[in-house]
């Protein structure tokens, strides 16, 4: 039973707007994600212009996230992101077509696609600390690493996601969209995902 | 007939729960109605544990420098009864009613995830007992300087903050103990959980409607729980962040509320207030909601000026985004600021002012019948007049350095939240307590809890106010005699026992008419709405048929036409239309399927604690391990839920496919 | 409205002020230009509440009474589901009445949250609990009592040394936070001598109520009297007396490591490092109060229980109980009330 015909049963009994009820949910709920990452953006955006040098040992020179940027690497990391978009809509494409080996193969892709970016993440979070900024540093450094490490712990909730899809998919030898847990779900998260990097990366990375 | 599905083979790690009844029917219920019911109990055992906290506080206060309490135990009761009435009582008792009523005034068998309205109430039952086992395992710590004449008592080891939890007094340095962890990480998991029931509420309303209910159809009650749950679906995430950082500054060692290394703890400020000022109208347009539905039941009369009265609970909504600062107004933020908040603010009062004229208006003209809900949804119009003009002084700024952190605050945000939101939640407990039991409380109780209620409410209230103007500061466990503030402290005490009583009345009330009340008629206050279409108590399945509306107020002009002179004239099938709606409505003419019972929802609430207690003890031997399992069992949970269909396949269909065959049946997987 | 209801109205809200204790604390006998100037706004507004409040539940018990059920009696209402006029009034007025108030509301913003360019300044810091005040100018330190000249304007430079703590004198103007890291101002002026109280109004742990605060204003000439005397350095106990003896102990225990008492005690070494540290006693007994203003000088013992057990007395309190014999804390005491 695709979504379309799940919708018209629904018409004849209920008022409404005509969206499934789990993509209207999840809809709603990444309307509160903009609410979150609004607040840990603005929370870095105060704290990165003001100057620590006064609570500085003696000597130390104040570390900022700004000042460490490898943008090069974190602009690959993010292309690689914003290619497990891509790969999330085939995987979607694939489903709606009915090719559930497609779908496997396109999830297993998002979600390695995903693993990349986490892995340059904590790559850039040893590199920073190994040259001294360190969430203890500075409030622009706590701020910089809990509004990225949260934004990784997204991702990282987005792959797990995939993760269980891939292995529903495996044991019940396909996928439907009548689950809780679908594809179409899973991908507007991980739209939603990339859509709030792409703003992290131009807000905190890009713009001095 | 089936009223449930047949429970066939489960393709889960567990069997499916198979039980409606008994303990482990409530355990795994995903049916709204019980859900509300226990939303309710929990909350009002909370709402009792939070009145002693009041009780022992004014015991403390009733006379100057007394010793009744240590200043650890004030500080820590005083907290926990803000933090309790707030998060544990006003909140969830206002779910308790969107749970219970709102699919029955939209007309749908369910809300839009059944399940997920299960998994917010377990978490919030779940919450509520981690943050108060802060008080079996807590500890305050020392003060800075490490100099106590006496360690704090089990009662003084709550968390002792104050429910605003102002940084940098709840930082590690000035807070050592454990106990401001129990409070943010409470809150948090307490958020998570009104955060999932809004998300639910919001699709509910948006998806959910029976045919021909157009927005602008709904009751008011049901608008004021969509502008709420939308209120909480956009502060919720601040708070988190909030509470996040704090818990971080903590525990993880940022810095952000750390003077000391160039944090900011006014920032803190700005950010509970950006979600807690949001949250004064969250605690409020629910009550204002239930007085809009029994003022135009007991007038016999419509709202006057529904869409005024809609639009003006939206745009308090609205503009309670954009008066946060005015709780700051002390602080030293600029005076640009400070006159913008101070302008933002008294703009606020005009809506605000909208809905109580428009609520005189209700009644202007009616046929007033004086029972029980109707005395308290008056009384809260007339505490809420009280409230709103003194908050208008609090727009005058100057006016506001004087009262700001005095009783006089105190006094005002009680005649709002108790005169307003819990008098008008009182009066929706007497409204629907015959749709809830199918019998009717004691009259006789009902009004005498109401005038008790009055009496102690303005003796407890009404005397801070000039408490606050003559000097009385908030949060102080004693006060020295020579300010002269004893004897109106000693009323105030006096108040706040008479409330008590009338607890205790409203206790017994309930109780006793639960079992020998009277039977309830069918629609017993001649009503307006959905709801009372059905028997009482409701049945599972709420709407046997699912119902098309034509106007606002359907079931009103279902039963009354209007005379050429606008008055209500009874339409003589009105009786017989009664009489089918209760026949019918129990028996459904074809079988109507509903969401399956399910152990997810009450494990991933407890999986909570787990990773609560795991965050805060991370740095003994089962810290982690504790940590890990709640995850687990949180992920595990969600998982067993994701594959497990809302309804399990019917016997008598044969169908692999979960969700096809229920064509009246509002849930869809959640 | 008649001129008689107009007075029965300022009758109402001056009954809801006359509920004023008269007491040290109260804002609503405002006793200097600021303090005066605040009140006078807020009883504005108190006045136009009243006379919505008597309007508003005037009009609810009214239509209460008036339309209430008396069976066959009342006729079925009429189904009245709104009145675009009405409506639009009870929109308009209050617009009304909100603008005519925040015109004087944003004047006065502006004019208490900066200081007059002649302004005395004086510094004050929070301290968990109690108050210390620098005379930047004349280069001495006191603490708990703040003395000021009657008519002048007094600009308070204020900040913290721990957490929030909240500056209010009612009498003499509203409230201002001490922020740790920040810097605030709040204006004072008295046109009286005379003893104001005050109390620090944020929770700011667990002694919070035990903080607080004395302002004294004084004749200018007597200001500058008081001004030399607290440039002076302490007074020497004679040779031989239990004085000397406090004095001696005072300097041999632990008592020096957080307080400083000019000419006696070498320069205070936490004061240096920044750490915590205590009230500077050096004109100790020229203070009424001390112990963040709950304890009277002269009140018989109020010192002696002090030093026997600061923290019985203010919870937290970083002063120790260091178990002194009653022969200790007695000449201790002497010593302090000799520092005049």
């Amino acid at each position: 039973m695709s979504d379309v015909a799940h919708a018209d049963g629904h018409h004849d009994v209920h008022e409404g707007t005509g969206i499934d009820n789990r993509k209207l949910g999840m809809w709603v709920f990444l309307s509160s994600e903009f609410m979150f990452f609004g607040a840990l953006i603005s929370n870095y955006m105060l704290f990165k212009g003001r100057d620590y040098s006064a609570f500085m040992p003696t000597g130390q020179s104040v570390l900022l996230p700004r000042g460490l940027y490898d943008i090069p690497f974190t602009s690959v990391s993010s292309f690689v992101l914003l290619m497990s978009s891509l790969t999330m809509v085939l995987a979607h494409d694939a489903l709606v077509s009915g090719d559930q080996n497609r779908t496997r193969v396109w999830l297993a892709a998002t979600g390695m696609l995903g693993s990349v970016f986490i892995g340059g993440q904590v790559f850039e979070f040893t590199e920073f600390v190994q040259q001294g900024m360190t969430i203890s540093s500075n409030p622009a450094a706590s701020a910089f690493f809990m509004l990225t490490g949260f934004h990784g712990a997204h991702v990282f909730f987005g792959i797990l996601m995939l993760l269980s899809l891939y292995g529903i998919s495996k044991r019940q030898g396909g996928l439907t969209e009548v689950q809780g847990l679908n594809v179409e779900l899973v991908g507007l998260y991980w739209h939603f995902v990339d859509i709030i990097w792409i703003v992290i990366f131009t807000i905190v990375y890009l713009i001095p | 007939m089936a009223t449930t599905a047949s429970r066939s083979g489960a393709r889960t790690i567990f069997r499916r729960p198979d039980s409606n009844t008994g303990f482990w029917g409530w355990i795994t219920t995903a049916d709204h109605k019980k859900i509300g019911i226990m939303y309710g109990y929990t909350a009002f055992i909370f709402f009792i544990l939070g009145g002693l906290e009041a009780l022992l506080l004014r015991i403390q206060l009733s006379q100057p420098d007394n010793v009744f309490l240590s200043a650890s135990e004030y500080n820590a009761m005083f907290t926990m009864h803000g933090t309790t009435m707030i998060f544990l009582f006003v909140m969830p008792v206002s779910a308790a009613f969107f749970n219970y009523l709102l699919p029955l005034m939209i007309g749908a068998r369910d809300v839009a995830f059944p399940r997920m309205n299960a998994v917010s109430y377990w978490i919030f039952v779940f919450g509520g007992i981690f943050l108060y086992s802060s008080f079996v395992f807590g500890t305050t710590g020392p003060p800075v300087g490490g100099n106590l004449a006496e360690t704090a008592s089990r009662l003084g080891s709550g968390p002792n903050g104050g429910w605003f939890g102002y940084a940098p007094n709840s930082g590690l340095r000035f807070s050592s103990g454990t106990v401001m962890d129990y409070w943010s990480i409470g809150l948090q998991i307490l958020g998570l959980a009104s955060l999932i029931s809004s998300i639910n509420f919001i699709v509910t309303v948006f998806n959910m409607r029976a045919k021909g209910m157009k927005l602008l159809r709904m009751p008011v009650f049901v608008w004021m729980t969509t502008v709420v749950a939308f209120l909480l679906l956009f502060s919720l995430p601040i708070i988190a962040v909030a509470l996040f950082m704090i818990t971080f500054d903590r525990n993880v060692g940022t810095l952000f509320f750390d003077p000391s290394m160039g944090g900011d703890p006014i920032l803190w400020q700005h950010f509970f207030w950006l979600f807690g000022h949001p949250e004064v109208y969250i605690l409020i347009l629910p009550a204002m909601g239930i007085v809009s539905e029994v003022l135009p039941t007991f007038s016999r009369k419509p709202l006057f000026g529904y869409p005024a009265v809609v639009f003006a609970g939206a745009a308090i909504g609205f503009m309670g985004f954009g008066v946060w600062a005015h709780h700051m107004f002390a602080s030293g933020v600029t005076p640009i600021t400070q006159a913008a908040f101070g302008l933002s603010t008294m703009a606020i009062a005009i809506p605000t002012g909208i809905k109580i004229f428009n609520w005189i208006g209700t009644i202007w003209g009616g046929k007033i019948k004086l029972n029980t809900p109707m005395l308290f949804s008056l009384g809260f119009v007339g505490m809420f007049v009280i409230g709103g003009l003194s908050g208008v002084t609090h727009s005058i700024v100057p006016a506001d350095w004087q009262q700001t952190d005095t009783y006089y605050i105190v006094a005002h945000f009680h005649y709002v939240l108790f005169g307003g939101a819990i008098f008008g939640l009182f009066s929706g407990l007497y409204y629907w307590f015959p749709k809830l039991t199918g019998r009717m409380y004691s009259e006789a109780l009902g009004k005498l809890h109401f005038w008790v209620f009055f009496v102690g409410f303005n003796l407890t209230f009404g005397p801070m106010h000039w408490l606050g103007l003559n000097g009385m500061v908030r949060r102080t466990w004693v006060y020295a005699e020579e300010t002269g503030l004893g004897p109106w402290n000693m009323a105030v005490t006096v108040g706040a026992f008479i409330i008590a009583l009338g607890v205790l009345i409203f206790m017994i009330n309930w109780t006793w008419s639960k079992r020998n009340g009277p039977i309830a008629p069918f629609d017993p206050w001649d009503a307006r709405t959905l709801e009372w279409t059905l028997p009482s108590p409701t049945p599972e399945y709420n709407f046997a048929v699912n119902p098309v509306i034509t106007s606002l107020d359907d079931f009103w002009h279902k039963k009354y036409s209007e005379d050429a002179d606008g008055r209500p004239v009874r339409r003589p099938e009105a009786t017989a239309l009664l009489a089918e709606y209760e026949e019918v409505g129990l028996n459904p003419p074809e079988p109507i399927h509903l969401p399956n019972p399910s152990y997810y929802p009450f494990l991933v609430g407890a999986g909570m604690p787990m990773v609560g207690y795991g965050l805060i003890y991370d740095n003994t031997a089962w810290g982690i391990p504790l940590l890990l399992l709640g995850a687990v069992t949180i992920v595990g949970s969600f998982i067993g839920w994701g594959v497990e269909p809302l309804e399990e396949p019917h016997a008598d269909h044969h169908s692999d496919e979960p969700g096809h065959e229920h064509p009246g049946t509002d849930g869809e997987g959640s | 409205m008649t001129r008689r209801s107009w007075i029965g109205i300022a009758l109402a809200s001056s009954l809801f002020t006359a509920c004023a204790s008269g007491g040290p604390m109260d804002s609503l006998d405002p006793q200097g230009p600021i303090a005066t100037d605040i009140d006078g706004l807020f009883r504005l507004t108190l006045n136009i509440a009243t006379v919505i409040f008597v309007l508003v539940t005037g009009a609810l018990l009214y239509a209460t009474i008036r339309f209430r059920d008396r069976g066959d009696r009342t006729p079925e209402p009429k189904q009245v589901e709104g009145n675009a006029r009405f409506e639009v009034i009870w929109t308009v007025i209050p617009v009304l009445i909100l603008a005519s108030i925040a015109v004087p509301t944003v004047d006065r913003i502006f004019k208490y949250t900066s200081c007059a360019d002649d302004a005395l300044h004086i510094e004050v810091t929070g301290h968990q609990w109690w108050f210390e005040y620098n005379y930047p100018d004349d280069g001495f330190s006191t603490a708990n009592v703040l003395v000021i000249p009657t008519d002048a304007e007094i600009c308070l430079d204020m900040t913290s040394d721990d957490v929030i703590h909240n500056y209010w004198v009612p009498k003499l103007n509203g409230k201002r936070y001490l922020v740790p890291g920040q810097a605030t101002v709040l204006l004072l002026r008295a046109d009286e001598p005379g003893e104001y109280w005050g109390q620090c109004a944020e929770f700011c742990g667990l002694s919070h109520a035990k903080m607080r605060a004395r302002v004294i204003a004084m004749d200018p000439d007597d200001y500058a009297d008081w001004l030399s005397s607290q440039q002076r350095p302490a007074s020497m106990p004679a040779d031989g007396t239990i004085e000397q003896e406090g004095m001696n102990l005072f300097l041999g225990g632990q008592c020096v490591s957080c307080h400083n008492i000019s000419g006696v005690t070498a320069s205070n070494p936490a004061l240096a490092t920044g750490s915590i540290y205590g009230p500077d006693l050096t004109h100790f007994s020229s203070r009424d109060v001390f112990a963040g203003a709950t304890l009277n000088h002269d009140d018989p013992g109020a010192i002696e229980s002090w030093i026997d057990n600061p923290p019985l007395i203010k919870p937290g309190s970083f002063m120790p109980n260091i178990d002194l014999t009653q022969q200790e804390i007695e000449a201790l005491a002497a010593y302090l009330r000799s520092l005049d």
